[in-house]
Parts: C-alpha cells; sequence; structure tokens
C-alpha cells in the first residue's frame, strides 16, 4: 500500500501548495471529496496481488473515458502505459498507476501550466494588464471574472472590469453585482450598446486612472457563428488601438461538463485571438473537465484556474498533478 | 470538422465487400468505428458499450443485398437502432384538466434555464395559452432581473417578488396565477450542482409545494460523460416528465441526447436553437441521430431550405446544375436565400461530406456585402456567362464595387469550387436537388 501513500501526501501537498498561493487555507470540498474516491476506485482496478492484462488496461482506458478525455487521446495514453509496461517490466497492477498518472502529468505540462507561479504580478511599465474574457454560452465568463477581480485585489492591485456582455438579459445587472462585491470598479453602457466600445472605454478609463488590471466580460458566443466571432475581432483591435500589445491575456472559460465539442471550441476561439490560457469552471460537480487534456496534447493551451464553487473565492490557481488525482473520481 | 461515420466504415470494411452476409469476423473493426463515434459524440460509455453490443447481435447474419455495400448496410441498421432509441414520437406538453398547467423547469447552471422559459411561453402563447412565469432563482445574481427582462421583450408577465424562499415564491404564484386566470405557470429555478445537497433538497422542496404538471431537465447539448450522472440525480429526485436540449445551433454532435434518454426514459420535448426567444424548435429523433454519428443534421437544412425555396424554384436550380449553367445570377439569389436561413457555414456544415470539401474554402458572414457588390458590378451576360471574366473584366469590376482583384479572383474560385461541389453533390441525387443531400438517398432506401 505503500504508493497510495505516497500519492495521497503527493496530492495534498499540490492542492495545498495552490491553496496557499492564494492565501486560502481552506481545502475545497469538491476537491476533497473526489480526492477521497479516486483513491477507492482505482483501488478497485489496480488492487494489490492482481497483474497487469490487457483487461486491466481497457478498465483503466474507460475511467479516461468517462472522465471526457475522448476515444483517441485515451486510446494513446493507454497504448504508452502499455509500452512503458513492457519496456520497464512491470508486473503488479500497483504499479501502473504511477505510470498512468505520469503520461497523464506529461500531457499537462508540456503546455506551460505547471509555471503557474507569477499571475498575479504585473509589469509595472506596461499597465493596464488587459484581460478579454471568451467562451460559449453558459459556462461561467461573469462569475470568473468576479472571482478574478477579487484575486487580482487581494494580491494588491487595481482594477477595472468592462461590462461588454451588452446582449444578455440582465447581463450588466450580473457584472455590476460581482463588481461591487468584489470592490472593483466598472465600465458599462446600455443595453445593445456596441460591446468593443465598450472594451474602449474601459481600457481608456484603466489608462487614465493608471489601473493594474483591466479585466473585459464579453457575451457567451458559439464558435460556429462567424458575426459574432467577429465582433470579438473588433474587440481586440480596439483594445489594440489604445495599447497595441494588448489584450495580454485572452482566458478561454471551458465549463468542466461539457464533452468533446471543447476542442472545437478551443480550436475556433483561438483562430480569433491567441488564447494564453483556459479557465475550467464547475469543476465542483461530478463531472471531471478531462477534455482539457486532449486540448493540453493537441493544441497546447495552458489551463490557468479552475473554478471550484459559486463563492468569490472559489477561483484557484490550476494544479497539474491535483487536477489528474481527482480525475478519477467517482 | 468530423469524418463521416460512413467514410471511416467503408475504410473498415473494405476488404469484406463481395461477402453475402455480416459475420462476427467481419464486423469487429466496424464495431470500433461505431463505438468511436458514438464517444467522440459524447454519448455516455455504457450507453455505448451497450448499444454496440445490440448493434452487433442484429447486424450478425444480415444479408448484403441490393445495392447496398456493407458499411452502408451497417450505418443503416446503426441509424434506425439510434432513432428507435430516441423515441420516434415527440411529445407535446401535457396540459393539465384543471388550470393551471404547472411547469417547472432545472438543470445545472448555465444550461439554458432561463432563456428556455421564456422561449417556452411565447411558444404556449402562440398557441392560446396565458402564461405565467415565475422567477425562483434567488441565487445567482440578476437572474430574476434577466427573467423580467426576458418577460418585458415577449411581453408577458413575470412572478417576481422579494421573497427569499423560492418555495414560496412558486407557491405563491400558483395562487397568483388562479386569481389573474393565467392557464399555465412556468416556473424557472436556480441552476445547482447535483451534489450539493442542500440545493438539490430545495428544488425537490419547490417541486412537492406546487406539485408540477411537467418537469423540464434542461440540458447543455455539448455536455459531455457526466450526463448520465446529472440526469439521475435529477430524475431521482424530480421524477422529471421531460427533457430540453439547449445550444443546438452549435456544432455539437450532441450524443448527450442519448445518454439522458437512456436514464430518464422521457422524450425529448424541445431543442433550443439560439439565444433569441424564438429559436425553440420541437425534437427530431432522425436528426440528432444521423448528428451523433456525424453525417450532418441534413433535414435540418433541408427543411430550413424548404422554407425558403419554393418547389419550383429548387427544380429549375436542379435543372441548372445538372445542365452546367448555374451562373453568378443563381448564386446572388441563393446567397441572398441562405442568408436568411442563418450562417453559411452553418448551414454548409450540416451538409455530410460538406466539411472536408469546404476546409479550403473560405466562408466570412460578413464578406457577404463585399460579394454581393462584385456580382452586383457585373454586367447580367457576364454573370450568366462567368467563363467571360477575362483580366480586364475582373479590373472593371473590381474598380466599379470598391473592392480589390485579388476579391474578385477569390469569389471567382469561390463560385467554381461550388459548382463543382454542387454538381458532385447533385450527381448522387435521385430526386429534387436538395433531398439529394439526404440520409435515405445515400443508404439506398
Ligand atoms: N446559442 C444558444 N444559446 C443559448 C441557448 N439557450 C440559452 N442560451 C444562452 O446560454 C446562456 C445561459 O442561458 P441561461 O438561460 O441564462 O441559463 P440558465 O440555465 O438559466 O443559467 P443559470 O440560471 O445561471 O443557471 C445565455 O447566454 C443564453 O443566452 C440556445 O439554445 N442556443
Ligand atoms: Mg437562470
Amino acid at each position: 500500500m505503500g504508493i497510495f501513500d505516497r500519492f495521497k501526501e503527493k496530492v495534498s501537498s499540490a492542492v495545498q501548495s495552490t491553496s496557499d498561493a492564494l492565501g486560502f487555507t481552506k481545502l475545497k470540498d469538491g476537491l476533497s471529496k473526489t480526492r477521497d474516491t479516486f483513491l477507492s476506485r482505482i483501488q478497485g482496478v489496480l488492487g494489490v496481488g492482481r497483474k497487469i492484462d490487457a483487461q486491466l488496461l481497457t478498465q483503466l482506458e474507460e475511467i479516461l473515458i468517462t472522465a471526457d478525455i475522448g476515444f483517441d487521446t485515451s486510446e494513446q495514453i493507454i497504448n504508452s502505459v502499455r509500452e512503458r509496461v513492457k519496456k520497464e517490466g512491470h508486473e503488479n497492477a500497483e504499479e501502473v498507476f504511477d505510470i498512468l498518472k505520469d503520461e497523464l502529468l506529461k500531457i499537462l505540462i508540456q503546455s506551460p501550466s505547471a509555471h503557474n507561479d507569477a499571475v498575479y504580478n504585473i509589469n509595472p511599465d506596461r499597465k493596464p494588464h488587459t484581460i478579454l474574457v471568451v467562451g460559449v454560452n453558459g459556462v461561467g465568463k461573469t462569475t470568473t471574472i468576479g472571482k478574478l477581480a477579487y484575486n487580482y485585489k487581494n494580491a494588491g492591485r487595481s482594477v477595472v472590469i468592462g461590462a461588454a456582455d451588452t446582449f444578455r438579459a440582465a447581463a450588466n445587472e450580473q457584472l455590476e453585482i460581482w463588481a461591487d462585491r468584489a470592490g472593483v470598479q466598472i465600465v458599462q453602457q446600455k443595453h445593445g450598446a456596441d460591446p468593443a466600445a465598450v472594451a474602449y472605454d474601459t481600457v481608456n478609463s484603466a489608462i487614465s486612472r493608471d489601473l493594474d488590471v483591466v479585466i473585459i466580460d464579453t457575451a457567451g458566443r458559439l464558435h460556429n457563428k462567424m458575426n459574432l466571432m467577429a465582433e470579438l475581432d473588433k474587440i481586440s483591435r480596439v483594445i489594440k488601438k489604445l495599447k497595441p500589445e494588448g489584450p495580454e491575456d485572452v482566458y478561454l472559460v471551458l465549463d468542466a461538463t461539457t464533452g468533446q465539442n471543447a476542442i472545437q471550441q478551443a480550436k475556433e476561439f483561438m483562430k480569433v485571438s491567441p488564447i494564453t490560457g483556459i479557465v475550467l469552471t464547475k469543476l465542483d460537480g461530478t463531472a471531471k473537465g478531462g477534455v482539457v487534456i486532449p486540448i493540453a496534447a493537441e493544441l497546447k493551451i495552458p489551463v490557468r484556474y479552475i473554478g471550484v464553487g459559486e463563492k468569490i473565492d472559489d477561483l484557484q490557481l490550476f494544479s497539474p498533478t491535483a487536477f489528474i488525482d481527482a480525475l478519477f473520481g467517482e | 470538422m468530423f469524418e463521416n461515420l460512413q467514410d471511416k466504415l467503408e475504410h473498415a470494411l473494405k476488404r469484406f465487400r463481395g461477402q453475402a452476409t455480416i459475420s462476427e469476423e467481419n464486423i469487429d473493426e466496424a464495431l470500433r468505428e461505431i463505438r468511436r463515434a458514438l464517444i467522440e459524440a459524447d454519448v455516455n460509455l455504457n450507453v455505448t458499450n451497450k448499444f454496440v453490443e445490440d448493434v452487433k447481435a442484429k447486424a450478425i447474419g444480415t444479408e448484403v443485398k441490393g445495392k447496398l455495400l456493407p458499411e452502408q448496410l451497417i450505418v443503416k441498421i446503426v441509424h434506425e437502432e439510434l432513432v428507435e432509441l430516441l423515441g420516434s414520437k415527440q411529445s407535446d406538453i401535457q396540459f393539465s384538466s384543471h388550470p393551471p398547467t404547472v411547469i417547472m423547469v432545472a438543470g445545472l447552471q448555465g444550461s439554458g434555464k432561463t432563456t428556455f422559459c421564456a422561449k417556452l411561453a411565447k411558444n404556449l402563447r402562440k398557441k392560446g395559452r396565458q402564461p405565467l412565469l415565475v422567477a425562483c432563482d434567488v441565487h445567482r445574481p440578476a437572474a430574476i432581473e434577466q427573467l423580467k427582462q426576458l418577460g418585458q421583450t415577449i411581453n408577458l408577465p413575470v412572478f417576481a417578488t422579494e421573497e427569499k424562499n423560492p418555495v414560496k415564491i412558486a407557491s405563491d404564484a400558483i395562487i397568483y396565477a388562479k386569481k389573474f386566470a393565467r392557464d399555465v405557470v412556468i416556473i424557472d429555478t436556480a441552476g445547482r450542482l447535483t451534489i450539493d445537497q442542500e440545493m438539490m433538497k430545495e428544488v425537490q422542496d419547490i417541486s412537492n409545494a406546487v406539485n408540477p404538471n411537467e418537469t423540464l431537465f434542461v440540458c447543455d447539448a455539448m455536455i459531455g460523460q457526466d450526463a448520465v450522472t446529472t440526469a439521475k440525480a435529477f430524475h431521482e429526485i424530480l421524477s422529471l416528465t421531460g427533457v430540453v436540449l439547449t445550444k443546438l445551433d452549435g456544432d455539437t454532435r450532441g450524443g448527450a441526447a442519448l445518454s439522458v434518454m437512456n436514464v430518464v426514459g422521457k422524450p425529448v420535448k424541445f431543442v433550443g436553437t439560439g439565444e433569441k426567444v424564438d429559436a425553440l424548435e420541437p425534437f427530431h429523433p432522425e436528426r440528432i441521430a444521423s448528428r451523433i454519428l456525424g453525417m450532418g443534421d441534413i433535414l435540418t437544412l433541408v427543411e430550413k431550405a424548404e422554407q425558403q425555396l419554393d418547389e419550383d424554384q429548387a427544380k429549375k436550380l436542379e435543372q441548372k446544375i445538372k445542365k452546367n449553367e448555374f451562373s453568378f445570377e443563381d448564386f446572388l439569389e441563393q446567397l441572398r436565400t441562405i442568408r436568411k436561413m442563418g450562417s453559411l457555414k452553418d448551414l454548409l456544415g450540416l451538409i455530410p461530406g460538406m466539411d472536408k470539401a469546404m476546409r479550403n474554402v473560405s466562408i466570412d458572414d460578413n464578406a457577404f456585402n463585399k460579394v454581393e457588390a462584385v456580382i452586383l458590378s457585373m454586367t447580367k451576360f457576364e454573370r450568366e456567362n462567368p467563363k467571360l471574366l477575362n483580366g480586364s473584366r475582373r479590373k472593371r469590376i473590381a474598380d466599379g464595387s470598391g473592392t480589390t482583384v485579388q476579391d474578385v479572383n477569390r469569389l471567382i474560385k469561390q463560385f467554381d469550387d461550388m459548382t463543382k461541389m454542387m454538381k458532385n453533390v447533385s450527381r448522387g441525387g435521385k430526386s429534387r436537388f436538395l433531398k439529394s443531400f439526404g440520409l435515405p438517398q445515400n443508404l439506398g432506401m
């Protein structure tokens, strides 16, 4: 059982460092819950005394698939595991455990998501740091922005939020409440206004008031809608008028419940503006968000943050290890 | 976007061409492809495994006869099986004989509940009902305001109070509805995670208090493997009477439909196909089946097109394409018609195999105005005879339309590609031009 103890240790330290980075002492229920069941379930497959065989690998592959990792990527991962088992001469089921984790980690770490330490630092010469937040409908953009603003604020930065979702009913009102909770300023226009104009106003006001960070909310849009994607392009272009190197960050918000379509989403949003990171939301639920694995494998986009609840302090820095551990949970 | 299942099966079964029956040995690779297609479409793993077993049982021993190739036969079996599982009939809202009919809506955060409530209200009013919308999401910031604003847009009353207890709001709304003769009450609830016990109890309490005639589970069509877990949890607590799939205007394959129905055992009553309040449609199992298999939601295209094109027009067009007479004049007319149906790329994406054909042809809806300008700068004669468009004519057209020669060249290239493609597509067809894209013809049925 040494392996599981060691593993437990690793998980807690990874999770701990994540929370520490944000100054959080409490461990989120969602993550800890999945962590516990992970152990029992994986123990079920990789039981002591069991030998590695084809059936075992199939079972593992199925666990990967049910975590939304997808057919091809799951198959590739298991193929690598199989090869390593052969090459390194493993026989006992327990030994597969570290190999599997290692293979998954490799995929996540090859994108720069492992180096997440400097996120709340900004370059004082290049203020304001502008962040554009994009994604399909209903993934949690607005909530994420509230939390992100709060985190920046806690890190001692001055923040202004731009309400460039001028389309959805009551989007302004919703964002206003979040700005209020985070204790940051908001720039908005009336419902139906040109979103690019709102973005412009926001960056402009940040420049004139010498603020550190601009976070722009955008309306949810399905990635196959040309005109809506063009609108996003326009927002970036308008930001560049004020700040040629902006937006410094474009975060794509993905809902952890989303299946394989998330890959398509990432591909299409990338075409409009370079995505600097993914925010994976709703990880406090039963969904695993495993689709970020094929996204990392194929598109090399790092995951930056995870959303683990509806409260303002429920946005955490992404830790590949903690994430992989949670992946296998019940 | 996705490779069609039929293409993959063709590959898998090539070696077995000419064999008279489908046997255990020649079907294995094909089953693998089916399994992959379903998993890529987000059908739950267990549902997939069971489905593949069923298809295997059905397929083995089947004679390959007539014009059907083995892969076509298997796709046919798979498609039929899917349609059957998805329910061959669509079912409407069941109204109570003692009004008001109470419809409760529940689901995960961001799945589209509030928007759906407004869409449903509008839809039922059109059918002569007097709906009342009820705002029970006391949790998400500005959720009540959102429903109020939607109510204003569709000009229907929204029951919203300062009350913090959603159970009380819902009960009060029923009393209100009775008093003011609203015969349908649509209750919007907060989004919730199934592991949030407090919130699950809340929605159960609302349900117990109002005893709904319909409890609809609103599910994002893009949901992955978790669909089953989530649907099961909601069903256990609320005894769902139906499912609503939202955001089908995206390009998701929508395998969740199968997973959810498998758990809930109740029909999908509506699908959401847009953000606007009238983007609500009935569920068509055969279309989702084609979508899941990556064969395009062809019937939707046909239907959309049929709404816009009349029979005569379609026949004329078919003739023209056959005779190689499709001109810029027709192109312009088609573009204008298609524009009325939605984004060009969306529409083309609905056609099986079109993705591949269109990969190198970029279609930007915003470029449409430019395209129109270019075509309008051609003389009528040029439009009817695109072959005539030499360098000097192209230059003149570019100047006249305020575009560049490159723009004109690109359009002419696009036009050529398109006519070629249309010819290919229409070659396979038997009957009408648009029908010739259809699955039934592909399968030789
Ligand atoms: N494209 C598209 N967008 C949709 C559809 N249905 C809803 N939406 C959008 O999805 C987002 C979420 O919709 P809501 O109706 O607010 O979802 P909800 O389930 O009420 O969300 P919460 O109350 O926050 O849990 C909004 O941006 C809607 O405009 C649909 O069928 N197609
Ligand atoms: Mg809502």
